[in-house]
């Protein structure tokens, strides 16, 4: 086996993973816009047990004024994962791993955002991971593009997050904490469901072409199944509020 | 929420949704167009006022635009000028000459100082977002008694009503002064009762103010609270 951890077995013999998931299985997802009440957009993302929430805030005027661009607004992501979201105590605050991820995601946001509306202006998004397990980057998006739209910021789409990877030689659909730790490659991506764009896309291990061609389908059947999610929390918080009244 | 109780149907889009890809139509606010279709850019209702189609959002926040009547907070005060908070991304500058007073230069702090509450008229906005304001005007003035209240965007044209009509009423069951500023702020002042009154009703307004048939609750809202005073 390639790249491989000696005896550790993560398919079945029935050929189903070890949480009895299909290779093109994805968790479970529960999304929820509009928790926070001093947040001007906020959302809950359950994926898996991955917990996440995200809040916005702004836009706001840009400070330190350096940071500021004449054209258009800076997205400033904080990613943050709680002590307590692994089994392992996470020493709080920022790390290297941690300012990686705010500034893809900060990336990938700026490409969904009409940031041009906005110049002069930041808009901060605040992640935090309540509880970990693998995909935290994608949960994180995926919890971000609801809070944005939330908040009533102009977006030209939604952008969900979303994982596939390979375990032993058989490419899968979004890696459990097993499978990250011990299979071979990760692919997360961030996908504009709508028109089928990529913001964001890292890759961690080794994939052939074919390998990696079938990680982006299973990715994009994901992002639309999430994206249904995505909307359904958006519209289910007002829609609930003007039922049975008109 | 224009079009409500047309009996048309609302409907309520997500960023990235395709609203209309039928040639003929405008691309209003809250869309763009993008290739042939037109694409929500907010969550909101769609609405088709004459082929121009546009998105009303539930949430937005404020931006100024000249001629709006705000309601700004002092944040900070210079020689010849003040900075106020009007709910937007950007403080509002005040200078010396659109105040409506003539102070000696380094003395603007007698006039209005931090913390102040003061009611402008948005004088000019360009395209950086720099925003001037102007207090010379008819009613533009400091606000040195009653309260300010902020309310959501959206719910600023349902407090109003149509041609001032709900705020009228407001007026009248509450014998309160009320101003409604269009940066989602409202100025109230009146006796204690009227004021006790006023606030519930704000209240109701938070949490009511997107429904349909709010004006109708809000008749019935507005018997209540004068009954059990």
């Amino acid at each position: 086996m390639m790249g491989g951890y000696g005896d550790i077995k993560l398919l079945r013999e029935d050929g189903l993973r070890l949480d009895g998931r299909k290779v093109d299985e994805m968790r479970e997802v529960e999304i929820e816009a509009g928790i926070l009440p001093a947040a001007d957009g906020s959302a809950w993302v359950k994926h898996g047990l991955n917990v996440a929430v995200c809040a916005v805030y702004g836009p706001m005027e840009a400070h330190p004024r350096k940071i500021q661009r004449q054209d258009r607004c800076v997205i400033d992501v904080r990613y943050n994962m709680a002590p307590f979201s692994t089994s392992d105590r996470i020493r709080p605050g920022y790390n290297r791993r941690s300012r990686e991820i705010s500034k893809v995601t900060a990336e990938s946001l700026e490409s969904v955002v009409l940031v041009e509306r906005y110049p002069r202006s930041k808009i901060r998004v605040e992640i935090e991971i309540l509880a970990a397990e693998a995909g935290t980057r994608c949960v994180g998006i995926t919890a971000a593009a609801v809070a944005l739209a939330d908040a009533g910021i102009p977006m030209r789409d939604l952008i969900v997050g979303v994982a596939a990877g390979k375990i032993e030689d058989t490419v899968v659909l979004d890696l459990d904490k097993a499978e990250d730790n011990y299979g071979q490659a990760d692919l997360p991506m961030g996908i504009l469901p709508t028109t089928g764009e990529i913001a964001f896309l890292q890759m961690d291990g080794d994939l052939s072409i074919e390998e990696y061609n079938t990680c982006v389908e299973y990715n994009m059947k994901a992002a639309k199944e999430i994206h249904e999610l995505q909307k359904d929390a958006l519209k289910r918080r007002y829609e609930e509020k003007m039922r049975g009244e008109s | 929420m224009s079009g409500a109780g047309t009996g048309a149907e609302l409907r309520l889009v997500t960023p990235g949704e395709a609203i209309e890809t039928s040639s003929g139509v405008r691309a209003g606010t809250g869309t763009i167009s993008y290739g042939d279709a037109i694409i929500a850019t907010k969550v909101g209702w769609v609405n088709n006022n004459n082929g121009v189609i546009s998105v009303d959002p539930i949430n937005s926040a404020y931006m100024p635009r000249s001629g709006d009547l705000v309601i700004g907070v002092i944040e900070s005060v210079r020689n010849n000028l003040w900075f106020a908070d009007v709910n937007g991304p950007f403080n509002g500058l005040l200078p010396m000459s659109l105040a409506p007073w003539k102070v000696e230069f380094g003395a603007a702090r007698e006039q209005m100082d931090i913390g102040d509450v003061m009611l402008a008229r948005v004088q000019e906005v360009d395209e950086a977002h720099n925003i001037v304001l102007t207090m010379k005007g008819v009613g533009l003035r400091r606000l040195k008694e009653g309260f300010m209240l902020e309310v959501s965007m959206t719910h600023i044209s349902r407090i109003r009503g149509d041609n001032d009509s709900t705020l009228n009423m407001l007026k009248d069951a509450t014998d309160c002064r009320i101003i409604v500023g269009d940066n989602g702020r409202l100025w109230i002042d009146g006796d204690s009762e009227g004021l006790s009154v006023m606030k519930k009703i704000i209240d109701f307004v938070r949490n009511e103010g997107h429904k349909e048939n709010f004006k109708a609750t809000l008749v019935e809202f507005i018997e209540d609270a004068r009954r059990n005073l």
